[in-house]
């Protein structure tokens, strides 16, 4: 970390924002933008594949627009579109949601210091905090002139938008296409698919990716389809803290870890 | 499910969706040393979950009948294919989506 990033963070950096407030959030909104141009490709692809997805499952249009932005975690809310149409397993839901979710506690420990001194947007900051919009606040410094805390607010507050206007557009879309095709949803098991390739290509052991298929394929067979979630995910818990001494030295791959991060 | 129970599991959902994002802020105030076990966790949880993930999508597959899982698996497996050749989120997802959808709805009907 530089150092004018750590003076931001210090008490003193901090009234100093207070009083350049007012001037620098128009030129910080205006910075932020181009910044998030990729992710809104990606969002709005992503999102209308999300409302694609909840129209095939019969869900009406307020469900993808209301859960896009009030859970706003393009992964789980695939899954939690799926619990809604099941059975009520309210805690099957909490745990598999906050397992899912899981790798965002690694993206708070890494924001620590970054978000500290920011008032109010910092619970903002917090609750958007999304991979791709977790990347960009961590890897890319504000410009000159822009306020740091706005610059990450205005980043997140786009980021979200163009999450939930997909979502909504995907309704739409998806209440002109299906009725006539089947298969749709098959947008989820694609999506993992990607997330999981792209994991293992980012990984140098592949035994936490295969023992994550191996466990919750035998839990399947175990405990049915209605009932593995929970079994599966303690299982891969507690066979990953059995395996520490084996895994522990587990990483990214050297190289192209870099370069695969700033891809996504 | 009726509505309220719907609304019941939405929230749980935002709940535990917060909570992985505030925890570290309210258990590891700045400076606080990171206990080694988390940050184990860190490194070979996501890899598993996303393993399971891939699963629990394909869990209603019926590999006994119908069309044996062949769409799926050979969609799976395209859009897998294409991710590690072209890297771009978008294609590998259109692909594989495209192509399940025309073996379930011209292939194997």
């Amino acid at each position: 970390m530089s150092e004018t990033e750590r003076d931001n963070s210090l008490p003193s950096g901090r009234s100093q924002e207070k009083a350049s407030q007012g001037g620098n959030a128009g030129r910080s909104a205006l910075a932020a933008f181009p910044v998030t141009l990729p992710v809104m490709a990606g969002y709005l692809f992503l999102g209308i594949s999300y409302g694609i997805y909840c129209h095939s499952l019969g869900l009406s249009w307020f469900y993808p627009i209301v859960i896009a932005a009030c859970v706003y975690a393009g992964s789980a809310e695939f899954v939690l579109a799926n619990f809604l149409m099941g059975g009520f397993h309210p805690l099957s839901v909490f745990i598999m949601i906050f397992v899912i979710n899981a790798r965002h506690l690694f993206y708070g420990l890494s924001m620590l210091e970054k978000f500290a001194g920011l008032g109010w947007k910092r619970l903002y900051l917090i609750f958007g905090m999304t991979d791709e919009t977790f990347s960009i606040n961590y890897a890319i410094e504000p410009p000159r002139g822009a306020d740091r805390g706005w610059f990450m607010f205005f980043i997140t507050l786009y980021n979200h938008f163009y999450w939930v206007a997909g979502a909504g557009l995907g309704w739409v879309i998806g209440d002109m296409l299906t009725g006539q095709i089947k298969g749709v949803s098959f947008v989820m098991t694609a999506l993992f698919v990607v997330i999981f390739m792209e994991q293992w290509l980012k990984d140098a052991n592949h035994i936490p990716a295969c023992l994550g298929i191996a466990l919750t394929v035998i839990c399947v067979l175990l405990f049915g389809r209605e009932n593995f979630v929970i079994p599966s995910m303690a299982a891969i818990c507690l066979l990953l803290l059995v395996l520490r001494p084996v895994l522990r030295n587990t990483g990214k791959k050297a190289g192209g870890s870099k370069r695969a991060e700033e891809r996504r | 499910m009726n509505g309220e129970q719907q609304a019941v599991i939405i929230v749980l959902a935002v709940a535990a969706t917060l909570l992985t994002r505030a925890i570290p802020f309210i258990i590891f105030p700045e400076g606080k040393e990171r206990p080694q076990t988390v940050l184990y966790l860190g490194r070979v949880l996501p890899a598993a979950v996303f393993g399971f993930l891939v699963v629990f999508c394909l869990k209603d597959t019926d590999f006994t009948a119908g069309a044996y899982g062949v769409p799926e698996m050979l969609s799976a497996a395209v859009t897998a294919a294409v991710h590690v050749l072209l890297r771009n989120m978008m294609v590998s997802i259109a692909s594989g989506s495209l192509l399940y959808i025309v073996l379930v709805n011209f292939v194997t009907g």
